[in-house]
């Protein structure tokens, strides 16, 4: 009997079986490699993971590597996260059909298949659950995130190395996923004896375990996996500067800073579509031909278009600096008070996916040494 | 195990039928709806419900009817975009989809045994009103009441026929001012904060509700606050943009607050630091 809590030494052909044990009642997603770049997708099998490669991130960089093993997590993030799925950027709210008798309103249809992610980093399982609080805890719960997360099976990998732009450490989020998972997996050793040591989180992910070809895991294996993680850890790109972060923000909301970097940016909203836990939205009328029908879709939306904050008589932050000052102290500071934690995990998407590579770490450091100096 | 607290999806609107529509301005009507959908019609004043019109969209509207015993929904809507106008435009027999009620309340209750000044700004009279009703429905528990009103002009003040009703009742002090008028008003002229002096209240034992533009109820409650009245006796209803009502879509923060939940109705003492902070 396999149990929550206990760990196991699977082969990496082993991830086919489980893979394939998803599927009979997943959708299985898991990283790809597309477009030169990690993507979430859905997954076959074994081949479809990015095996032998990694990644190469810098502010405003990213780069896919080879490998010289057959590392099958070998990659830090990809542009995407789990947020797609689970909060999608693209939601049908409902269908309005006209008729003599009145209005009636239709919600769209509930997903199909529950969702099985594979290879969910300690940052991004952080972000779920930050999104869960967002979006499930508050006093309304989202019904279409309800849906799509309320079964989701999530196979975490603790990270065996950190990227240029990582600073999960600093943010208290990884790079191990402490909980939260149905199986964690930790790669050993991708140029020798490769092997994944599996640690059990849930009564479903033991059964998963026990039907696949496996291994108790010894000290060893435990001792290589623990490594692992700490020399991720000691890899860190980044790091948020040890401040009182919400409170240096919000004393300086009128820091000449804000001017400065709004000279840099461009408010593309890169950062806001690749972080995974800004959540917020716009909602769209959707009409097609038929007169009697109409309907509202729900889509991501960005605070650093003009559009975000309009009201009556104009957007209520014009400027480029109001829109960087408001998305970087909503998700380092406002969002502690409304949802009692952080809204950054340290991922460092915003940094690497920033066309001009603009860093909050930097910005964060700049605002704070000013106020010493 | 927690009890959920909204079971089904709160983004679904119900069907209301528009029952009456009056005109109240060049620009701004009035309509009353119907509804055999459960929750709609008990609301506290103050707060909203996001009304859809068929095909254009939504938008956030406060109620302004009377809260109590209500069997209609009150909104009266200013027409001043593509959704407004649609919900303006609806006449008796249209169905609309209506979400709500939504938001935090006018602190009436708290405002027992006090004086209460309100103060309204052009169309800010309008979210005002059920907590007018509810002050006037129980004189005897409040203290001084005083309605301080302020409009562009003479055309455009608001509900002229409840506010002449409410002038000619003699426990209700009503001064009402326009920025600027032709050779015909005989009123006061001048920004609503001109009228404080002429209004009698005990500043210690003063709620003050405020609605109407942003530098309106800033410069109201600034001056509210040099009288002696407590930045926590202060309230103002906050205007942002809102796509959910649910603090789910993002769009109304004004600092920490989302204006859906937390707002619209928010203490001096919570919001007074960041209104004067700009573009927030």
């Amino acid at each position: 009997m396999v149990t929550s809590g206990d760990a196991y030494v699977i082969l990496p052909a082993a991830l086919d079986g489980l893979i394939q044990a998803l599927r009979a009642d997943y959708r299985v997603l898991g990283p790809t490699v597309q477009a030169s770049a990690i993507v979430y997708d859905e997954l076959t099998g074994l081949a479809d993971l990015p095996r032998g490669w990694t990644d190469e991130q810098a502010g405003g960089h990213y780069r896919l590597r080879r490998r010289d093993d057959g590392a099958l997590f070998g990659y830090v993030v990809g542009p995407q996260s789990w947020k797609q799925f689970l909060h999608q950027p693209v939601q049908p709210l409902w269908r309005a059909r006209q008729s003599e008798d009145g209005v009636t309103f239709e919600p769209p249809p509930t997903p199909a298949r529950p969702l099985a992610f594979i290879g969910v980093r300690a940052c991004e399982r952080r972000a779920i659950a930050i999104q869960d609080r967002v979006l499930l805890e508050g006093s309304f719960a989202d019904a279409h995130y309800a849906a799509r997360r309320a079964e989701a099976f999530i196979v975490a990998v603790n990270c065996g190395q950190a990227g240029g732009t990582c600073f999960c450490v600093s943010m208290g989020t990884g790079p191990k996923v402490e909980d939260g998972f149905d199986l964690a997996l930790t790669e050993l050793d991708p140029a020798g004896e490769h092997r994944l040591l599996v640690e059990v989180g849930s009564e479903r992910g033991g059964r998963l375990m026990a039907g696949l070809p496996q291994r108790p895991a010894t000290a060893a294996d435990r001792d290589a996996a623990e490594a692992a993680v700490a020399r991720a850890a000691s890899q860190m790109g980044r790091a948020m500067p040890a401040v009182d972060v919400p409170a240096v923000l919000a004393r300086n909301l009128e820091h000449p800073r804000w001017a400065e970097v709004a000279e840099r940016c461009l408010t593309c909203g890169n950062c806001t579509m690749v972080c995974p836990t800004c959540f917020c939205t716009t909602v769209e009328e959707d009409l097609d031909l038929a007169p009697d029908q109409a309907g509202r879709t729900r889509k991501w939306a960005s605070c650093f278009t003009l559009d975000f904050s309009y009201i009556h008589g104009g957007s209520v932050r014009q400027s480029g600096r109001s829109r960087y000052r408001q998305w970087l102290t909503h998700k380092l500071a406002t969002w502690h008070d409304q949802f009692g934690s952080s809204g950054c995990v340290g991922c460092g998407r915003c940094i690497a996916w920033c066309p001009v590579g603009i860093d909050l770490t930097e910005e964060v450091q700049a605002i704070a040494a000013s106020e010493q100096g | 195990m927690a009890e959920p607290v909204a079971v089904g999806d709160p983004m679904l609107p119900k069907v209301a039928e528009v029952v009456a529509r009056r005109r109240e301005l060049a620009d701004t009507w009035t309509i009353e709806l119907v509804t055999e959908a459960q929750g709609l019609l008990a609301f506290r004043p103050g707060q909203f419900n996001m009304l859809y019109a068929f095909g254009v969209g939504e938008a956030a509207i406060s109620v302004s009817g009377d809260p109590a015993g209500a069997d209609r929904l009150i909104h009266t809507i200013r027409d001043v975009g593509k959704v407004s106008a649609a919900l303006a435009g609806l006449k008796p027999g249209a169905r609309l989809g209506v979400r709500g009620p939504f938001g935090s309340a006018w602190p009436v209750e708290a405002a027992v045994g006090q004086d209460v000044v309100v103060m309204a700004g052009g169309l800010g009279l309008a979210p005002l009103r059920p907590a007018l009703y509810r002050l006037l429905a129980e004189r005897q528990r409040f203290g001084r009441i005083a309605l301080l009103y302020g409009t562009r002009s003479p055309s455009d003040i608001l509900y002229a026929k409840e506010l002449a009703r409410w002038r000619a009742q003699l426990d209700l002090q009503l001064e009402v001012t326009v920025d600027h008028a032709g050779t015909d008003w005989h009123g006061h002229v001048g920004v609503v904060t001109s009228l404080l002096p002429r209004v009698v209240f005990d500043p210690a034992r003063t709620v003050a509700l405020l609605c109407g533009p942003e530098v309106m109820m800033r410069f109201g409650a600034l001056a509210l606050q040099d009288l002696g009245v407590a930045p926590g006796a202060i309230h103002l209803s906050l205007e942002r943009h809102m796509k959910c009502a649910l603090g789910h879509c993002g769009r109304c923060q004004f600092g920490s607050q989302f204006v859906c939940k937390d707002g619209p109705v928010a203490s001096f003492a919570k919001v007074g630091r960041l209104l004067t902070i700009k573009e927030l």
